[in-house]
């Protein structure tokens, strides 16, 4: 899960990372009342999950109450590239002489945390590695050692940066390792990491990916979790415990495993149609998460049609089909259904549904059938 | 002779006394697999099913000489459950547990880098030697013997493209699921090596995803270590950027780990990638029946 800038930067400030003065706020009040408290000049930010917030206006430095007020207004609910602004971050201003660019990820090739270091901050780091990629000083680090001294001094010295700044950042660094592993990050990133005029390094920015796998170890982060998601449908079905992501097309979707829900989306679009979503109804689906996953399918206003892919392995096809008959009892259904059941007791599934007369179901055999039918069905 | 498990298999199951555990462990010895004990600390001495529990799985490998053990304990305990199998001399750990933070992966696939234990999972449904034996939680029934070597990072997707070649009448020598997660024990090619070496394998079929860029190394791979026909399938092909599609693994980062680029990749290096599960099992049926011809 990503972390809004000033929540990476909490945690940064837990370990030690410097980073300037700031509080959040969710009101031009708000903001007001933080920028009294840390004196002016400050800058109003947009907290959102999205680069690019400075070029799309949602970044404004204050100089007195009346343009903190103003500035707030204006970026609160402003829209940056599809994300809506509900949160905004107010930081004392720094004074920038260097931006610098660091970062430690889980570099999955390696299967090692990578850190890297470039003088060339304030830009996407791809964009750098296109610019000179020798410009981004990178390391690996083996976990069961952790990060030393020495791997700072290298990033340090093949950054190029001041001599001056090879302790101060490799401090920084060895800080921001700490972050990543005891927070259970899959990624922290500086960008910029400030160097002031008086010589100080401060991180500005803070983006920070928490393992979702590990939330369970950090109920703090946890708790921040629900209000991530910006969509409600998604919302919803985080609630009910499902895997679901949200789609732009009108063909609902339910499928039995990860890799057969992701091949579901992949043989509807061939078929010529446009999936509403991702939602993996898990290896045992049970007939309550079937009514769970209907009901969040359909409080999607776009769904015209609705594929339910199973092959069961574990699960069992006769236990889908009874959710399936559960849910129409429960949920006025208005939308044509076609279902294709595989598997374990597929031939007892297709009877219970045969049975139940549903109104608009249509089962088939094959998962290429059944794509074929939804796409002609969603018309 | 199939692949990692087979009759030589003695397994030890960590968890066996919980409910998923008792359920797919005695699931795996009905099927044939010589499961020979089960580790659960606090319930040495009792028995599941005539199965004997032992406190810790070095008692357990010194009373029977398990050879093998299946991991299927909870997240938070599972990747000590695998450090431990590794201490005691096991070859072969095999983890089905899904949510294992990754940092907890890191640390284990470090270790037994340095070490002779093999790793396959997290988050994975286990290994099926056909006829032989069954570690995890592959429904075995549709399932027989035969040529196809079956690696993937997907549970049922491997079982909807199985069954598309059994209904072809093609069986398996070996389906492993190396698991759906950013950091697993085994990857493609370490699977892959294994059966180019397998007498009983005559075609490999990989089933990938969106996510990291193994699929890419395994193409390099493929094309200069291995002479059996391979058959790919890539799904993830709608997925948006910047989600996770259901496996912890399975994420388009920025441009990276695209579909489109795993299967271009593939191809580039003449491994055919079939467009959807059922053209991957006539892919696979017509190289092999090229090849009985």
């Amino acid at each position: 899960m990503d972390l809004l800038e000033y929540q990476g930067k909490a945690l940064f400030a837990k370990h030690g990372v410097p980073v300037p003065d700031g509080r959040p706020a969710r009101s031009p009040g708000e903001a007001v009342e933080a920028a009294e408290e840390l004196g002016y000049p400050v800058v109003v930010k947009a907290q959102v999950l999205i680069g690019g917030r400075g070029k799309a206006g949602g970044i404004k430095l204050a100089q007195d109450r009346a343009a903190v007020e103003e500035h707030a207004a204006a970026i609160l609910g402003m829209d940056i590239r599809g994300f809506t602004v509900r949160e905004l971050y107010v930081e004392r201003a720094s004074d920038i002489a260097e931006e610098h660019y660091a970062a430690i990820l889980l570099d999955r090739g390696a299967k090692m945390p990578l850190a890297m270091l470039s003088r060339m901050g304030g830009m996407d780091v791809e964009a750098i590695a296109d610019r000179d990629p020798s410009a981004i000083a990178r390391v690996h680090v083996d976990p069961l050692v952790g990060f030393q001294d020495f791997h700072a001094r290298r990033l340090a010295f093949d950054a190029g940066v001041a001599n001056d700044l090879v302790r101060p950042i490799g401090a920084l660094l060895a800080r921001l390792y700490d972050v990543f592993v005891e927070e259970d990050a899959s990624l922290v990133e500086v960008n910029p990491l400030l160097v002031t005029t008086s010589r100080d390094v401060v991180a500005l920015d803070a983006k920070v990916t928490i393992d979702a796998n590990a939330l369970y170890r950090h109920p703090d982060v946890a708790t921040l979790a629900g209000a991530a998601s910006d969509d409600e449908q998604e919302r919803m079905a985080h609630e009910r415990g499902l895997t679901f992501v949200k789609l732009d097309g009108d063909i609902g979707i339910l499928g039995n495993g990860a890799g057969l829900v992701m091949s579901t989306l992949d043989v509807v679009a061939q078929a010529g149609g446009r999936p509403a979503n991702f939602l993996d109804a898990g290896g045992g689906s049970k007939a309550e998460a079937i009514v769970d996953a209907v009901e969040v399918i359909l409080s999607n206003p776009n769904v015209t049609a609705v594929l339910f892919n199973i092959f069961g392995g574990i699960t069992r096809c006769d236990e889908v089909a009874r959710g399936l008959v559960t849910a129409f009892g429960q949920i006025e259904v208005k939308v044509p259904f076609v279902v294709r059941l595989d598997g374990t007791n597929d031939e007892e599934g297709r009877r219970i549904i045969a049975e139940a007369e549903l109104p608009n179901v249509a089962v088939e055999k094959t998962m290429l059938g059944a794509a074929a039918k939804v796409v002609e069905l969603a018309g | 002779m199939s692949i990692l498990v087979g009759s030589e298999t003695k397994l030890v199951v960590s968890g066996l006394t919980g409910r998923e555990g008792s359920f797919h462990g005695m699931n795996n010895r009905r099927y044939g697999t010589d499961v020979v004990a089960g580790v659960t600390p606090g319930k040495g001495g009792q028995d599941v099913e005539g199965v004997p529990i032992f406190d810790t799985v070095h008692e357990a490998v010194a009373a029977t000489g398990a050879n093998t053990s299946m991991v299927f304990v909870p997240p938070r305990f599972a990747a000590d459950a695998v450090l431990e199998a590794a201490d005691a001399g096991v070859g072969l750990a095999v983890c089905i547990t899904e949510g294992i933070p990754v940092h907890d992966m890191l640390r284990v696939y470090t270790h037994l880098q340095r070490g002779p234990t093999r790793l396959i999972g997290p988050n994975c449904p286990g290994i099926l030697s056909p006829g032989k034996a069954n570690v995890g939680i592959i429904p075995a029934h549709f399932f027989s013997e035969g040529g196809v070597g079956l690696v993937s990072r997907s549970g049922t997707l491997t079982y909807q493209i199985g069954n598309e070649l059994a209904q072809r009448g093609f069986g398996n020598s070996t389906i492993v699921g190396i698991g759906g997660d950013p950091v697993v024990g085994s990857s493609f090619i370490d699977v892959i090596a294994m059966f180019q070496a397998d007498s009983q394998t005559e075609l490999i079929v990989m089933c990938g995803e969106i996510g990291g860029d193994e699929e890419e190394r395994t193409a390099d791979y493929i094309a200069e270590h291995v002479t059996k026909p391979v058959v790919a399938y890539i799904a993830g092909f709608t997925a948006p950027p910047g989600k996770t599609m259901g496996h912890a693994g399975a994420i388009v980062s920025g441009s990276k780990g695209t579909a489109q680029a795993k299967a271009d990749a593939l191809e580039a290096k003449g491994v055919s990638v079939g467009r959807t599960p059922t053209d991957v099992a006539e892919l696979a049926a017509q190289m092999l029946g090229a090849a009985a011809a």
